[in-house]
């Protein structure tokens, strides 16, 4: 049985069992080895993709030493987002204040890398030293005639959903800046994209071929001109609602943009996605051509996914990711393969994230907030799964146990998002579920006799 | 700096020497990691140990994933999860809450404890805290009815040193806490720096070859090198033992294989021979045949025993590889960058079989690496560059002015590698884009010539690649 710590006991539930609610959005309990990483970590994730702005980050070595081009996030042009840059500061900054280093770190990287923007993370340390890091910004602004953004991502202050918050304000200094009266009827910002393997390109060209125009991309692929006159665009898609619909929620009060929920995961909720932009905009013709472009992509899709299902009906999955928007869209995506579920967590859920999976997933499905090590692998066992959806911190969990694994996380190098990317989705998991190892794997292995019999 | 200018009193504190006018202000692409993860993958090299870092969430969850994506294991690091109150309060109850959540779900023996950044620049007294978790009325046993493991504490600011000092500190902690005194043994005491499982495991085999038992720490090579299991195992069996660490205060020798670190950063080996007059031996780590013969010869003083023959005749059959494959490598240069004690190892090999390290670069600050190298490389005198406290802007900076054939070291130069088409051979840690970091040998007569070929084959291919004619013999 799975042993769960007293304090964690209300953030677990089981579909189907009329449970209270779970409990999330708290910092993570101390010595359950979460998941989870920091504030600073959440504000780095949504900004790292804009490809041509300096990301400075404030602080020791290791927090730039392990976001060092580590994410797919890819870029078109520029790809000044892929190297890592830190003040790297030393005891004597502890002590007398790293304010200089900082100022001289970001005059001597922007005049060699003429970034279009500078963000300045944060780190735990900077807010206990009383850094100004703020005025520092604003006097390196000056200088250089760029944004210079503080993003306030010490790592303390919470769990990454704060780091997420703090991302978005950054974004909001930027959006609104820039000139947007070119900017078109029908134009969408995209939210919570972060182009990993190229998928924003995959919804961009839908969109195009909709008749619909991006304005910003907020972040995948992103650019600091285009998000200076995000504001000018019609509607706002929200993807990683966990991340970026507090952003979503700014940019309708302070410009009047609605904005929708949608994800690009799966063929559902993909179609969804798409056919929610065709009707907000009320346009007949665009309808039409989404309704046409859907169905072709359907018919291109299908016959992988069920060539994929017929191995793969009947399997159990076990899916543990980030944002649960991701979680909710594998659910349904799984479905089609046949497959079902047997737990669905995330990091970084809301409690309406959590009650729609208990709804959606089938009775006695293991419902999580921010679980670990040791309840991932014994929910693993007690639901025999097949299959393990996550990230790096899951893979081994799942090897170990001889479970197949498909990356969701953002190291992934395969497209998942789109039409294509359930096509891919499908053969990624044929792939490791249907692959002839698990056959010396000791959970397959006949069970040795023992005394008894 | 040439290796024969004097190193600097202190490398550390100043990233702005004098004297390096091309030095940056900022680092851009790290050639080093954390104290703190260092710390961890110490602790993982003892039986029934949890690593648990006091400080922020992130750090624990960052370094898990950086050394996942390394060894292929888990990696469960606990974190104290300090929030914004116990920053402003004092972080002593989330420590205690920690070690009872963790001491309850894994059961583990010791905790290994190491500080981050955050907790250390707050002043908090976590040695004062072990002490009060510990009291036999005031602490945990006492709260909670179930004995607490052992905990021990090495503080590492990532400030203050790098991964090198981290991994170093930590063995250092344990062997503090747990090494007692005793008659003395033919146990020899055996601390390398940080190397790979399969490196652990050929270490050991040199030792026993001798007939001499070895008090190997940190092993990590069954924790982080396991097994597939049917049935998990929070804590993943092997490890050096506790009863192994008591020991080390009564054998008869330490050696530190290694162990280039920033001041202030003390090493097991010299803790052993300050406290119980236990002899220390600080060599470098056995790479090619020159600094393996060191080890050996070492080895053979402290067993009175000869070489084994089937090491002798390991050493043999290196010696014949160098001289069949010798004008592959003659006149050839090659960029050695990572950690101190490795890229001494390194450098001195690739000297011996003739390919000139133009460039020896280290994100360590000890101040020692270039005097090291000069000492063990009397030839490479006035040849090399050393560079310490060294970024990837500038190791790019100069292997696009040397131009070397082959850059040597962790999957980090990838990027360097890429974008002037300089083969990379990948070396020490953190290898990310490869399978098999945890096999890689390094040490020894049997690592040596695994790299050898390596490092041939590379060159050789380079040159087949290159050639207009497409030769199938080389």
């Amino acid at each position: 049985m799975t042993e769960v710590l007293a304090a964690r006991a209300r953030q677990i539930t089981r579909s189907g069992e009329g449970k209270a609610k779970i409990d999330c959005e708290k910092q993570s309990v101390a010595g359950s080895v979460s998941q989870r990483a920091c504030t600073f970590c959440g504000s780095r994730v949504v900004l790292y993709p804009i490809a041509d702005a300096l990301h400075l980050v404030h602080g020791p070595i290791g927090c730039a030493v392990y976001t060092w081009d580590i994410r797919g996030a890819l870029s078109s042009g520029p790809e000044l987002h892929r190297l890592s840059f830190s003040t790297d500061l030393r005891e004597r900054h502890v002590v007398f204040g790293g304010e200089h280093q900082l100022e001289e770190s970001l005059d001597e990287l922007i005049e060699r890398h003429h970034p279009k923007a500078a963000f300045v993370y944060a780190t735990c340390i900077v807010g206990v030293i009383g850094d100004d890091v703020s005025a520092i910004c604003r006097t390196v602004s000056a200088k250089h005639g760029i944004p210079v953004i503080p993003v306030q991502s010490e790592g303390f202050q919470g769990s990454k959903k704060q780091g997420y918050d703090a991302a978005c304000e950054a974004l909001m200094a930027l959006i609104g800046t820039g000139d947007a009266s070119e900017v078109g009827k029908h134009t969408v910002n995209l939210l919570g994209d972060f182009n990993l393997a190229g998928e924003i390109w995959i919804i961009a060209e839908y969109l195009k071929k909709m008749g619909v125009e991006v304005v910003a991309n907020l972040t995948g692929d992103g650019r600091v001109e285009d998000i200076r006159k995000a504001h000018g665009a019609a509607l706002n898609l929200v993807q990683c609602s966990g991340s970026t619909t507090k952003l979503a929620m700014q940019m309708q009060a302070k410009y009047g943009i609605p904005f929708k929920k949608i994800s690009y995961f799966g063929i559902d909720d993909m179609a969804a996605a798409l056919y929610a932009v065709a009707e907000h905009f009320k346009d007949p013709e665009m309808l039409d051509r989404t309704r046409e472009l859907i169905a072709t992509e359907i018919a291109e899709v299908l016959p992988v996914v069920n060539e994929c299902r017929k191995d793969l009906e009947g399997k159990r999955a076990a899916i543990y990711v980030g944002g649960a928007f991701k979680a909710i869209s594998l659910v349904k995506a799984l479905r089609l393969l046949g497959m079902t579920t047997v737990l669905a967590g995330s990091q970084t859920g809301t409690s309406e994230d959590y009650d729609y999976l208990v709804d959606l997933c089938d009775p006695g499905t293991v419902i999580v907030d921010d679980s670990n090590p040791a309840e991932l692998s014994s929910f693993l066992s007690e639901g025999r799964a097949d299959l393990f959806i996550g990230g790096v911190k899951e893979r081994p969990l799942a090897y170990k146990l001889g479970v197949a694994f498909c990356d969701h996380n953002h190291e992934r190098k395969l497209p998942l998002e789109g039409f294509i990317g359930m096509a891919n989705f499908a053969r990624e998991v044929h792939a490791s579920v249907c692959s002839p190892v698990w056959q010396f794997a000791p959970r397959h292995q006949p069970k040795a006799p023992t005394q008894e019999d | 700096m040439s290796v024969t200018e004097q190193p600097k009193a202190l490398a550390d504190q100043s990233k702005a020497p004098s004297g390096q006018p091309t030095k940056s202000t900022s680092t851009t692409n790290a050639c080093r990691m954390c104290m703190p993860l260092g710390a961890c993958l110490a602790y993982m090299g003892f039986e029934g140990t949890v690593p648990f870092l006091h400080g922020s969430q992130g750090c624990a969850t960052y370094i898990r994933r950086y050394l996942i994506s390394h060894f292929a294991e888990p990696m469960d690091i606990a974190s104290s999860s300090v929030g914004e109150a116990a920053t402003v309060f004092g972080g002593e109850a989330n420590l205690r809450l920690g070690v009872t959540n963790v001491a309850r779900v894994y059961s583990p023996t010791m905790i290994g404890m190491a500080s981050t950044c955050l907790t250390e620049t707050i002043g908090e007294d976590v040695p004062a805290m072990i002490v009060r978790a510990k009291h036999p009325e005031e602490g945990l046993e006492a709260e909670t009815g179930k004995p607490t493991p052992e905990l021990v504490f090495a503080p590492t600011p990532s400030y203050a040193g790098t991964h090198a000092d981290g991994f170093h500190a930590a063995v250092t902690a344990v062997v503090k806490k747990l090494a007692v005194a005793g008659d003395q043994t033919k146990a020899v005491n055996l601390f390398p720096a940080i190397i790979s499982a399969a490196d652990l495991r050929h270490l050991r085999e040199i030792v026993a070859g001798y007939g001499l038992p070895s008090l190997l720490m940190p092993d990590y090579s069954d924790r982080l090198d396991g097994v597939t299991v049917a049935r998990y195992e929070k804590i993943a069996p092997g490890g050096t033992t506790a009863a192994e660490v008591a020991a080390t205060g009564s054998a008869q020798a330490s050696i530190t294989l290694g162990g280039l670190v920033t001041n202030g950063v003390e090493l097991a080996g010299e803790v052993l021979a300050k406290r119980f007059e236990v002899a220390h031996h600080k060599l470098p780590l056995p790479i090619g045949i020159r600094l393996t013969d060191i080890f050996t010869d070492q080895l053979s003083e402290l067993s009175g025993v000869e070489m084994p023959e089937w090491l002798a005749a390991e050493r043999g059959r290196l010696i014949d590889a160098y001289i069949d494959a010798h004008k592959y490598a003659a006149d050839r240069t090659a960029i050695v960058y990572g950690d101190e004690d490795l890229v001494i190892g390194m450098s001195t090999f690739l000297a011996e079989i003739g390919i000139t390290p133009l460039l020896v670069a280290t994100g360590g600050r000890s101040g020692h690496l270039a005097n090291e190298i000069a000492r063990l490389n009397p030839s490479l005198t006035g040849k090399i560059e050393v560079l310490d406290d060294g970024d990837f802007n500038e190791i790019e900076a100069r292997a696009a002015e040397l131009k070397p054939d082959l850059l040597v070291g962790h999957s980090k130069g990838y990027a360097t590698s890429r974008r002037l088409g300089i083969p990379l051979v990948r070396v020490g840690l953190p290898i990310h884009d490869r399978v098999g970091a945890q096999r890689i040998k390094h040490l020894g007569y049997r690592g040596t010539q695994e790299l050898f070929d390596l490092i041939i084959n590379t060159l050789i291919q380079d040159r087949q690649d290159e050639s207009e004619v497409g030769y199938s013999y080389m």
